[in-house]
């Protein structure tokens, strides 16, 4: 493309290249400094950006195996990170699941029938959608300790409490989804409904199919929320075995039990998982965000 | 109109199936209504209410033809429904009520538990042998009129329990095991205090003394003409419910435990009138407001300006920055947020390391406010600059080459082009993005519990309130946090931020709305 470049377009480079350097520096900082912890022994030492004796005791730790310190006393592990971590990855998936399967159906509504209240109802999502959870965390507190009474595996303090909590968040996939439903033309369904299908048929086998990316993205999307969400499990869940990773990972900087670099090491043992699924899936996701974000 | 083409789209539907259907709806709905019964018989008239409502509109969605297409939606409504709106409006409901950990139960439970106190009475007395038999104890009792009774096996006793004890025949062998002396006995009374022996008749016996068992009385009974109102069997005096205290009451003391009544607008008046309550909502509320503002315009212009920066060709290697930059909207936010809580630990912080290095100073960032409330804005801006940079690239690519181009050719500046031609074309399809994040950043509940918690505390507050709470966290403390936990009190407050929310939201659509007209 022929553009008209200012004469000094070569030091004006250099300056935009060295003020992104040094605030990439500033941004990746934190992360810098807790890979350097996690390798320091102890969890009160002080050092440079490298650590000058590198130990694994952390990791150890933080993959549930005990420690033997130099002088032979052995560190148990505190906290059982691994279990979090696959509570947190069972809820994610159950609930991006059934987040997914809602989402569909309901999405397919909105964009291919037409009913009563049709708008109206689009219209409660987008406002609905505003409101979250922790607006009414008492209530929901309260609504989980009666359903525990009569299903107790969807009580206080269990898994599948959490799991059903976050279907409530599917206003804004609706949206998403619907966007894209509009933009596949429904010839094809027309085609289909005139050979007999009905409209389950078109939907299962015609427009589900031609959707695959969204549905991804959407799932993605779901899964890194609730992987993340800390205000609904952190009220619903108590007993050590039954956090999410969200909840128990704070316990580590608990000012009466620091344990600055056993946090570290579980940190990045917990992060490092779902930071390269978003990073792989950056492109669907970015889109997924802007295009539902323009349209909500 | 919509009607016609969903029953159309249900006859092609339903070949032979329906009877199917409707016996899975049958069936789903005895289980439901088994439920209704449960919960209706406990009291819990809401919770009837909205399963009987849930499940009439299910079964009308499933089994009518007219029904077909919400058949779709109603699956996800049901949820959006059930864990949204019905909390939202139970949300409301107890801010006008005084629930909370002292108000917990219902007037009927409490009214149950007063009148299943008891006290040792003290007429009529039953001697005891204890005996040993293996790890096991064994009680023989025995009235005055000499008939024996044998209870079965305890071991050793921490909290109530309650054991059955059977007639011992006199005739029989009698019992086994070896009877232990008094020191023995002694040494076992703490376990003997737990027990309550159910005599044959059905009384209660409990320790009297070292020697004797005694009988259990009720301390209330139920007055005829009016059950809710109980008398002191002891003493006769009456208890009455205090229907605006939320307690049973004998005119002066209040006698535990607590059941939840309808306050009115107490809890909102406490809000605006207790100095205790309406000084820090205050002060909260404005902080809030600033909170929100300053994230949102702090990561706008870092977003901005980077996508800028990163959009422009010259710069080779582009792909490589980007992944770089989005990191910290990669990584959990509550992994990113206890980080931070780390680095800027006043003692063992990696950040005051390098500050005490670099210039010898070592700030206070949990203690003091103005530095606390910085770091929670830093903190702020470095988790949420990511996605202004997301949005901002999406809208930059929609900007054609061509203006750039002849604003070059007029010799114009980056400034320049940054004012004049970047953010007006932009503004417009980001200002609903803009407000919304403003909602996000005023209910993020997430940063605050996790980096301070609020701290450091303010002065003269009557519930625990900090410095850098924000409303919902505020929220969040009075109702989970503290002593004394007062749900009414925080749902009241969780109203008030409905409103808010609600405003922003009616801003959003109008603004929305104007932008696609426009």
């Amino acid at each position: 493309m022929a553009m008209v470049q200012p004469r000094n377009l070569k030091y004006r480079v250099w300056y935009a290249r060295i003020a992104l350097w040094l605030f990439l520096a500033l941004i990746l900082f934190p992360f810098l400094m807790i890979i350097s912890v996690s390798f320091r022994s102890g969890n009160f030492a002080t050092g440079s950006l490298i650590p000058e004796n590198p130990s694994l005791e952390h990791w150890y730790l933080a993959f549930g195996i005990p420690w033997e310190n130099p002088d032979g006393s052995v560190t148990e592990p505190f906290f059982p990170v691994l279990l979090w971590l696959w509570n947190s990855i069972k809820v994610a998936f159950f609930s991006s699941i059934l987040v997914l399967m809602l989402s569909t159906t309901g999405a397919y509504a909105f964009a291919r029938l037409r009913f009563k209240f049709r708008e109206h109802m689009l219209t409660a999502m987008m406002i609905l959608q505003m409101f979250p959870a922790v607006l009414a965390l008492v209530a929901i507190y309260t609504l989980f300790d009666k359903i525990g009474d009569y299903i107790p595996w969807l009580g206080i303090n269990s898994l599948g409490s959490v799991t059903i909590a976050y279907i409530g968040g599917i206003a804004l996939h609706i949206w998403l989804i619907k966007g894209y439903f509009e933009t596949i033309d429904n010839s094809l369904e027309e085609a289909a409904a005139i050979d007999g299908a009905t409209p389950w048929q078109a939907f299962r086998y015609v427009l589900l199919p031609l959707s695959v990316p969204i549905l991804a993205v959407v799932f993605i999307l779901a899964f890194i929320a609730s992987i993340g969400e800390y205000p609904v499990a952190s009220i619903l869940l108590h007993s050590m075995d039954k956090l999410t990773l969200a909840v128990g990972s704070q316990q580590y900087l608990n000012p009466q039990n620091y344990l600055w670099g056993d946090f570290a090491a579980a940190a990045i043992l917990s992060g490092l998982p779902i930071t390269i699924i978003f990073l792989a899936c950056q492109r669907w996701i970015v889109g997924g965000l802007t295009s539902g974000g323009v349209k909500g | 109109m919509g009607d016609e083409t969903c029953s159309q789209s249900a006859k092609s539907d339903q070949n032979g199936k329906s009877w199917l259907a409707i016996i899975l709806v049958g069936l789903i709905d005895i289980v439901l209504l088994y439920g209704i019964t449960l919960m209706y018989a406990q009291g819990e008239i809401a919770f009837a209410l909205l399963t009987l409502f849930l499940m009439a509109c299910g079964s009308w969605v499933f089994i009518s033809q007219r029904g077909y297409c919400y058949r779709y939606v109603f699956p996800g409504l049901l949820g959006v429904f059930t864990f949204i709106v019905f909390p939202l409006l139970y949300t409301i409901n107890i801010a006008f009520t005084n629930y909370g950990s002292n108000n917990l139960l219902s007037l009927e439970r409490v009214r149950e538990i007063h009148l299943a106190k008891t006290y040792s009475s003290g007429d009529g007395s039953w001697g005891f042998r204890l005996y040993q038999e293996g790890g096991g104890y064994h009680l023989v009792l025995e009235d005055n009129d000499g008939n024996q009774f044998e209870t079965l096996s305890f071991g050793e006793l921490f909290e109530p329990v309650s054991i059955q004890a059977a007639p011992l025949k006199p005739d029989s062998a009698g019992t086994t095991g070896t009877p232990l002396s008094m020191r023995e006995i002694i040494k076992q009374r703490s376990s003997l205090k737990q027990l309550t022996i159910i005599m044959p008749d059905g009384t209660g016996l409990v320790l009297a003394g070292l020697r004797k068992f005694g009988p259990l009385s009720k301390i209330y009974e139920a007055q005829t003409d009016n059950p809710l109102i109980l008398t002191d069997t002891r003493t006769g005096e009456t208890l009455y419910p205090d229907m605006n205290s939320g307690f049973y009451t004998d005119g002066t003391n209040e006698v535990g435990p607590g059941f939840s009544v309808y306050t009115g607008w107490k809890n909102f008046n406490e809000i605006f009138s207790n100095p205790g309550i309406q000084g820090p909502f205050f002060k909260i509320f404005v902080w809030t407001v600033i909170f929100s503002a300053l994230s949102v315009v702090f990561t706008l212009i870092i977003g901005l300006l980077l996508a800028c920066l990163i959009q422009w060709e010259p710069l080779k290697g582009n792909g490589l920055y980007r992944m770089l930059l989005i990191l910290p909207y990669a990584v959990p936010a509550f992994i990113s947020i206890l980080i931070f809580r780390g680095l800027f630990n006043q003692n063992f912080g990696e950040i005051n390391m390098l500050l005490e290095l670099l210039f010898g100073i070592a700030p206070e960032w949990f203690s003091d406010e103005t530095l606390a409330k910085s770091m929670v804005l830093i903190v702020n801006t470095w988790l949420g600059y990511p996605y202004m940079m997301i949005l901002a690239i999406g809208l930059l690519k929609a900007i054609p080459d061509d203006l750039y181009e002849a604003s070059a050719i007029d010799g114009a500046t980056p400034w320049q082009n940054l004012t004049r031609i970047t953010i007006p074309l932009i503004i417009k399809p980001l200002t609903p993005l803009l407000i919304a994040s403003f909602a996000f950043n005023f209910n993020n509940l997430v940063l605050i519990a996790l980096l301070t918690g609020g701290g450091p505390d303010l002065l003269g507050a009557t519930t625990p309130a900090g410095a850098t709470d924000l409303l919902v966290s505020y929220t969040f403390r009075i109702a989970f946090e503290s002593y004394g936990q007062d749900y009414g009190l925080a749902s009241a407050i969780a109203t008030l931020i409905f409103l808010i929310v609600g405003l922003i939201a009616w801003l959003n659509m109008r603004v929305t709305r104007r932008m696609q007209e426009g």
